[in-house]
């Protein structure tokens, strides 16, 4: 396999916009082009990410006409990737195994979604579409629902009570939404308390309204490439150090879900690839949809053993400046949740952490990074490496 | 290959007030809701069987902010039952608001329950039930 660099990175802001699909998409992609000193006309394919643009927009196969937005050639095949909510890695991560492969030796990859324009019910149900239909959605399971059955099995598996459990739990949407005030892109850019977590309303039982990230809208695009066109650019070059990903069934198969089996492969797989371990990792952006998750993630990483997890942020050992950074963008619980951007999103910040272009939230010195992203109810995990 | 054990059979099985899952010839392990290999070691030298209908809370939520189409609050709860596999459902004759962490780990009973079908789904379906069960 070749060496692949990520030369570019962009995003638009996340949060409630007026623009389409293809118009978040064309910002960040184009944008990205740009800072890459490369041409549309240079990219030799488009990995596309859209998980809801059929109930967004009632727009299917979207992925040609973003290819139209961008003025990429007839050559540059335009493809579809649908991973749930980790849509956008595992699009970057098969561009990165293309370059590698030698197929391709420029690929612009990411992803967009309008969530927002669907409101609350229809949203809640469409991204449930997301269980098993036939067994799992149709008992009105939704999505806060599993990752509030995951923090329920979590509390009596390590015998913390719910209370304390939930506690801990707020601690994590404090520290997310400190580092999004810090982040001009987040949707939400204001800090909270742990009160402000506890006194909202109650989504599914123990999960509450600031447990949950958002519906966002956004999009998000990068230029991967064979390592050989970062070295002749001005910027830090960022390598691919690593990757895995990893596929789970339905929640009836999975049994306990206090463990992602998916993601304890997934990262398996890139720390052997990397030739890193938990110990190497100075920067994480993982993948907080809920408060309980990123507690589930941290373990998985090995960062922590199993059951220990659940009062890092409360000792700050997850903040800026504390034993690693965790979501220092914000996370999808404070920058936002446009699932199918998302993984593009945190490869963005990654990108950016390691260039030192964070400003206020620059994680100092971090020379290695990792990105995670989870689709569905754990069924796909994804995870890149990246290092400066 | 033949599938064994279809969504339609099991559901018409629901109807009839039957649990059907899937017994292996290989390893003895039971699949339950149905699918094509056996859930253990993939094993495709399947009987079906009934599912005695006893299992064990292992987990639950209250879901207060509903899919378009359902009316929250309603627990929805994950058991495992006696033969081992473990199986989504409703918690039901129960008031959502006295669910709480003392139902994981209590014996349940399994029933089962019509879903009214919408745009997406093909008309109505049963899915599985649980019931605390006497003490």
């Amino acid at each position: 396999m070749r060496q692949v660099a990520i030369l570019s990175v962009a995003m638009t802001k996340f949060g409630v916009s007026e623009k389409t699909n293809l118009e978040m998409f064309a910002e960040a992609g184009l944008e990205a082009i740009a800072q890459s000193n490369l041409e549309p006309k240079d990219m030799e394919a488009l990995y596309f990410g859209n998980c809801l643009g059929d109930f967004e927009e009632g727009q299917m196969h979207m992925a040609p006409f973003a290819h139209a937005e961008l003025g990429l050639p007839i050559s540059a095949p335009a493809t579809r990737f649908e991973s749930a909510c980790a849509t956008a890695t595992v699009a970057i991560r098969h561009a990165a195994l293309l370059v590698g492969a030698g197929i391709y030796d420029v690929v612009l990859a990411g992803g967009t979604e309008r969530a927002c324009a669907m409101g609350t019910p229809l949203a809640t149900k469409t991204f449930a579409m997301g269980h098993h239909a036939q067994y799992e959605s149709r008992p009105g399971l939704t999505f806060p629902g599993v990752f509030a059955m995951a923090a329920h099995m979590y509390s009596d598996k390590y015998g913390i009570p719910l209370k304390e459990l939930k506690l801990n739990m707020a601690e994590v949407a404090v520290k997310n939404h400190y580092h999004g005030s810090m982040n001009p892109k987040a949707h939400f850019q204001k800090e909270i308390d742990v009160n402000t977590v506890l006194d909202g309303m109650m989504v599914a039982d123990p999960l509450q309204l600031f447990d949950c990230c958002p519906f966002s809208d956004g999009a998000a695009a990068v230029v991967v490439a064979e390592a050989g066109r970062a070295k002749d650019f001005s910027k830090k070059p960022v390598y691919i150090a690593g990757m895995g990903q990893a596929s789970c069934g339905p929640l009836y198969l999975q049994k306990d879900i206090t463990r992602v089996r998916s993601r304890e492969e997934s990262v398996a797989q890139a720390y052997r690839e990397a030739g890193l371990g938990p110990d190497d990792i100075d920067v994480v952006e993982l993948h907080d949809c809920f408060t309980i998750a990123e507690i589930l993630a941290l373990e998985s990483f090995g960062f922590y053993e199993f059951g220990k997890a659940y009062d890092a942020a409360t000792k700050r050992e997850t903040y800026l400046g504390g034993k690693v950074a965790v979501n220092p963008s914000g996370g999808l619980k404070a920058k936002g949740h446009p699932i199918g951007a998302t993984g593009a999103a945190q490869v963005t910040e990654i990108v950016e952490q390691l260039r030192e272009e964070s400003g206020p939230r620059q994680v100092e010195g971090a020379r290695v990074g990792l990105v995670d992203t989870l689709g569905g109810d754990f069924g796909t995990i994804c995870n890149i490496i990246l290092r400066s | 290959m033949d599938y064994k054990l279809t969504y339609d059979q099991y559901q018409q099985g629901l109807e009839q007030g039957k649990l059907l899952g899937l017994k292996c010839n290989g390893c003895d392990a039971v699949t339950f809701p149905p699918k094509s290999l056996c859930r253990e070691c993939n094993g495709s030298d399947l009987n079906i069987t009934e599912i005695e209908g006893h299992g064990t809370l292992r987990t639950f939520t209250v879901v207060r902010v509903p899919p378009m189409g359902f009316t929250a609050p309603y627990v929805v709860a994950m058991a495992e039952i006696d033969e081992g596999a473990w199986v989504m459902g409703n918690l039901v004759d129960i008031n959502p608001d006295d669910a709480d962490m003392s139902l994981i780990g209590k014996k349940v009973r399994l029933g089962n329950q019509i879903v009214k079908g919408d745009n997406y789904s093909g008309g109505d379906s049963r899915v599985v039930t649980f019931s605390l069960a006497a003490d």
